[in-house]
């Protein structure tokens, strides 16, 4: 540690700090743009300028970069003198020359860097006569907004979308003050982490576009902490609310998960929240097929009435918290609980959680997976399924640079110097998967392979790892590959393998822990890690406790005996299992009971529909990919008769007097009785605290102490205004007042420091600058490595042999189509292409069809026509459907199929994104 | 005793002496004071010199209210402006501190010197922004904020605002 002096004061800093990280980590004030704790140093704004003195008897010091000069020993350093502070002020002045006097219709006003900079300088007046450049703004698609008159050069945006994020189409154009930053020409950005443009810019160049087109100023947000329900990595969120509407989604960081960037799809999917298909009525289906508004209660003592004769079945939701979840499981029995996975999804969930447990490899971090030196993504396209990890696993690419800057000892912040040092040396990363994947680029192996092919190579690098196995009979290349592929990551000190039930293969998890177990050794931590469908699926397989029936088995229940009632939590079975087998359920189902929150095809075969809260407005614990429990906590109350999933079910519970549901009041009631009866969920509770670990004086505000319009936002219905709302059920209050400092990591809602509006002000709560949050990072792992990794038998050949004529289906993914839930978000809607199904361009020729092209495709449950794309990296024999998008709830992953042209197909009509709204070309 | 005694008599005097001076009881409101320009009564929202709204929806002046009492929303026009969708203020709340017109960067919120706005039912003491709004500038005649902003509107191009140069051109290289 060594102890440097600054104005005079010795302070102790961390070792390998940059003086502007150690300055800020000491609570200093100094201004900075272009760093940035995920991107490391470049000294490109100048603006961190500080004097450093030779010595003791040196008065007159040198103007150097804070961000540029690591701290060394005895070094003395002077942010506060006249000179440093006159060239701050001049930088700014600079950066400010052509600046457009538009912060009032800016949607960064309020909170953005630029302006606390140019006040924490001191800056005021514009004094240069000139006149101002201007630029001309880009259209850069549904989600972000271009105006470039705002940016003052900091290079922060290409250095985020290309050097950290891979992106290609956004680049710093022409020269000296006429730089611009934008892509060759207007079009949708490309990379799925383009949102993240919005909080790195430290101006107002990108912004969220629908925040843009219905603005709240980020102080009169209420805002809670949340978790991404987007996919299974369960990156944590701080969504805003205002009016009942949910505004924007900004990233909370979480030093383990989601550091300080999201994907697009968690961004700007949750919009689906102020969706016109919420359900906003409790509903009872007359006589004549339509629904009728009925009281919420007495609904809730039918329903319970219901329940207390004959058969039901509760069909759960891997979308839905673990609360309601075992709500649900109480209410029908553990013996009736479906997890509401279809057979072939729940099994390979919960084989997935088997192989976690019993592996000896460490379940990594989204954070530790960045540090991993060997990466083997075999058959899952992580870009598409949990982009979070997509995202890491690019800058684990970087650890061999990393280390060649260690060996000249170059500190890791030196971001320039760095990447010039290691051009495009990168440590492995090998991709197999069905189809090109964007990890492609970065990739040192790639091979797109059929599923069962991907577990083969899986398996032969296993026994190639550990001789031991039974070595698997490969083509030469192949045999080769793999030879390849296990050397990287025998020789990498951190090896991580990442896998998934993306492909609906259970080989390839066998494959994948296989791997794994061979590569742990005694002083060599493996990392492991599946990504899974949705942000529950693990708690939802965890609730299950091992048993828990799949889709198939309900069905089959249904044919043989008939079912009473079915109570549906959150799920509609048309996504999971086809038409005519959901509609033959429906049939045999005497009653049918739903609570979900947007309108789905489930809800027109309900008899009961039951409005539930969306993410933003229930409080409930999801179990990521990792194993990690999380609590997300409602941003703002649902309007009656809208409840809180467990709420209604509780209620529900209550009316029906079912045993384990008397005890239980409150939210954490149900959480204690979950982690009481549930062993392995015996850690949920320590997720976030209690709503009783804090006193209703200390709760910690939702909303900012600037938070505006107290008195006049309800003005128009009554001039009487009424009492705040209480939050019984959790440690937060829908107030600006109560206790906002010192708080648990799980419990930030928005994060403000006196001087330090932005999102920048994030340092202000970390331990250490780019480190753990002061009050814990947010969560709990429930996995930990297990003892007993038996070896696995190779599991061979699971899908069926294909027959002349025949070919493999294999699921693909988008970022945008395959999440029911952020589909209905209106600006990712307009970036959602209809279903469709790619094929080699050889499948294509036997076919006689070619883009744009209908094909009939004979599954085992009827036929489906789809529109084909041809995509040449496709595995051979393999087509590829749309998994997720709607028209293929049917298809099976894996399953063999028939193909034939389609006669009379006409082609959707292709959806365009413009500034204002979407409208058909 | 002897100096209270003369205090009473000193007050009997003065009371007297006032009966021969002037009132200073105004028969309002057939009477009305006379209030300065600048007073600060009764709130209204302007327009710019060429008559559209110039408020640009910012919200500062009801992040500056100190009782809270301005709330709104805003949309953007199909011409690119910023305006408010609704723009509320409850008189019931207000206390004519004039913060909201000191925070705005448009010159659109303005205190008058009205202050009669006494209502029997305080639920009338809610303005809506068709309340508010004004036809002319107030005080503050030529202010134009899309004149000076560098924003561009329909009419206004970029590089049309005030001392803006004209776009530049990306592909050229020319110094």
């Amino acid at each position: 540690m060594p102890t440097i002096y600054i104005d005079g004061q010795a302070h102790e800093v961390s070792e390998g700090d940059n003086l502007l990280q150690a300055a800020l980590g000491l609570g200093l004030d100094l201004p900075y743009f272009c760093w940035h704790p995920a991107m490391g140093s470049i000294g490109a704004c100048r603006q961190c300028a500080v004097l450093q003195y030779q010595d003791e008897d040196d008065t007159r010091g040198r103007i150097v970069m804070g961000c540029m000069t690591p701290v060394t020993e005895g070094a003395r350093f002077s942010l506060a003198a006249d000179r440093a502070q006159a060239f701050r002020e001049d930088i700014i002045e600079s950066l400010m020359l052509n600046h457009p006097h538009d912060c009032p219709v800016c949607a960064e006003g309020g909170e953005c860097h630029l302006q606390d900079m140019t006040v924490m300088v001191g800056h005021r007046d514009r004094e240069y006569q000139g006149r101002k450049n201007t630029h001309r703004n880009q259209h850069l698609g549904p989600l972000i907004h271009h105006e470039m008159n705002r940016c003052i050069t900091c290079y922060r945006c290409t250095r985020y979308y290309r050097d950290y994020a891979g992106g290609t189409d956004l680049a710093a154009m022409a020269s000296h003050d006429h730089v611009y930053f934008g892509r060759h020409e207007e079009g949708v950005l490309e990379s799925e982490f383009a949102g993240n443009l919005v909080e790195v810019c430290p101006t107002g160049v990108f912004t969220d576009k629908s925040l843009v087109h219905d603005y709240t100023r980020k102080w009169d947000l209420q805002s809670a902490p949340s978790v991404c329900t987007a996919c299974s990595v369960g990156c944590n969120i701080m969504p805003g609310e205002r009016y009942g509407k949910l505004k924007r989604i900004h990233n909370r960081f979480n030093h383990d998960v989601n550091g300080y960037f999201l994907c697009d799809r968690g961004r700007f999917g949750g919009h689906f929240v102020n969706s016109e298909d919420r359900i906003p009525a409790v509903g009872k289906r007359d006589g004549d097929g339509r629904f009728s508004a009925v009281d919420a209660d007495s609904a809730v003592s039918s329903i319970a009435a219901l329940l207390r004769q004959g058969k039901t079945i509760g069909i759960g939701s891997p979308r839905s918290s673990v609360e309601a979840n075992y709500l649900l499981r109480e209410l029908v029995g553990a013996e009736n609980y479906c997890t509401g996975m279809s057979a072939q999804e729940g099994a390979l969930v919960q084989h997935a959680l088997q192989q976690l447990e019993q592996s000896q490899a460490l379940v990594p971090s989204i954070r530790a997976m960045e540090s991993a030196d060997a990466v083997l993504v075999l058959g899952e396209d992580v870009t598409n399924t949990a982009p979070r990890i997509a995202l890491a696993l690019r800058q684990s690419v970087r650890n061999k640079a990393y280390a060649m800057a260690a060996d000249l000892r170059l500190e890791a912040w030196q971001d320039a110097a760095i990447r010039n040092l290691a051009q495009d040396q990168r440590s492995p990363l090998s991709v197999l998967s069905v189809a090109a994947t964007r990890l492609d680029d970065v990739a040192s192996h790639t091979a797109q392979l059929c599923p069962d092919d991907i577990a083969r190579v899986g398996f032969a690098i296993a026994a190639e790892l550990e001789g031991a196995l039974p070595a698997v009979d490969l083509g030469a290349e192949l045999a080769e590959l793999a030879k390849t592929i296990a050397d990287t990551l025998r020789s990498a000190d951190i090896p991580l393998v990442v896998s998934g039930t993306g492909c609906g293969h259970s080989g390839i998890l066998d494959a994948s822990a296989a791997i794994a177990r061979a590569l742990t050794g005694p002083d060599r931590p493996a990392q492991l890690s599946f990504c899974l469908a949705e942000c529950n699926s693990l708690g939802a397989a965890l609730v299950a406790d091992g048993a828990g029936m799949g889709l198939e088995e309900v069905l089959e229940l249904a044919a043989q005996d008939g079912i009473d009632n079915l109570l549906i939590l959150e799920n509609d079975l048309f996504r999971r299992t086809s038409c005519s087998k959901a509609d033959s359920l429906f049939q045999a189902a005497g009653n049918v009971v739903l609570l979900d929150t947007l309108t789905t095809p489930t809800c027109d075969n309900a008899d009961w529909v039951l409005p539930t809260s969306s993410f933003a407005e229930t409080e409930g614990t999801l179990i990521s990919q990792e194993g990690r429990a999380q609590r997300h906590f409602p941003v703002f109350n649902s309007v009656a008769p809208i409840r809180e999933n467990w709420r209604w079910l509780l209620d529900i519970g209550h009316c029906a007097e079912v045993a384990t549901c008397k005890s239980m009041v409150h939210f954490d009631d149900v959480t204690t009785s979950c982690a009481n009866t549930i062993k392995t969920l015996f850690g949920i509770c320590a997720a976030a605290p209690a709503a009783s670990s804090v006193p209703a004086a200390d709760k910690v505000p939702r909303q900012t102490h600037r938070f505006s319009g107290r008195t006049a936002m309800r003005a128009n219905i009554s001039v009487h205004e009424p009492r705040q709302p209480t939050d019984e059920e959790s440690p937060l209050s829908f107030t600006m007042e109560g206790h906002s400092a010192e708080h648990n990591g799980a419990l930030l809602p928005y994060v403000w420091s006196p001087g330090w509006n932005s999102n920048q002000s994030l340092h202000k709560y970390q331990s250490a600058v780019g480190g753990a949050l002061q009050g814990g990072t947010a969560g709990t792992r429930l996995i930990e490595p297990g003892d007993i990794d038996a070896a696995q038998e190779s599991s061979g050949s699971t899908a069926p042999a294909l027959n002349a004529g025949e070919y493999r289906l294999v699921p693909l993914y988008r970022i945008f189509g395959s999440e029911e839930m952020s589909v209905r978000a209106p600006a990712v809607a307009q970036l959602c292409r209809p279903a469709g199904l790619e094929m080699p361009a050889s499948v294509a020729a036997e076919l006689g069809v070619s883009n744009g092209d209908g094909v009939t495709l004979t599954a085992t449950t009827g036929n489906v026509d789809l529109e084909v794309t041809i995509n040449d990296s496709l595995a051979a024999n393999c087509v590829g459907y749309s998994h997720g998008v709607s028209g293929t709830g049917g298809l099976v992953p894996g399953s063999a199929t028939k193909l034939c042209r389609a006669e009379n197909w006409q082609r959707a009509p292709e959806l365009i994104g413009t500034d204002r709204g979407a409208t058909t070309a | 005793m002897y100096e209270s005694f003369i205090s009473q008599l000193r007050t009997i005097w003065q009371v007297l002496l006032h009966s021969f001076t002037k009132a200073e009881t105004v028969q309002y409101p057939e009477e009305q004071p006379y209030l300065a320009p600048r007073y600060r009564g009764r709130i209204v929202l302007t327009r710019d010199p060429d008559g559209d709204e110039r408020c640009v929806a910012c919200n500062l002046c009801a992040v500056a209210c100190p009782p809270d009492c301005i709330a709104l929303q805003q949309g953007v026009r199909e011409d690119g402006r910023w305006y408010p969708e609704f723009f509320r203020i409850n008189f019931s709340r207000c206390i004519m501190c004039g913060m909201c017109e000191e925070a705005c960067p448009t010159n659109a919120i303005q205190l008058t010197p009205d202050f009669e706005m006494c209502e029997y039912d305080r639920q009338s003491m809610v303005y809506e922004k068709e309340h508010l709004l004004i036809d002319g500038p107030g005080k503050y005649h030529d202010y134009n904020f899309y004149r000076v902003s560098g924003l561009k509107i329909d009419g206004k191009d970029k590089g049309e605002a005030l001392n803006e140069a004209e776009p530049v051109d990306v592909k050229s290289l020319l110094p």
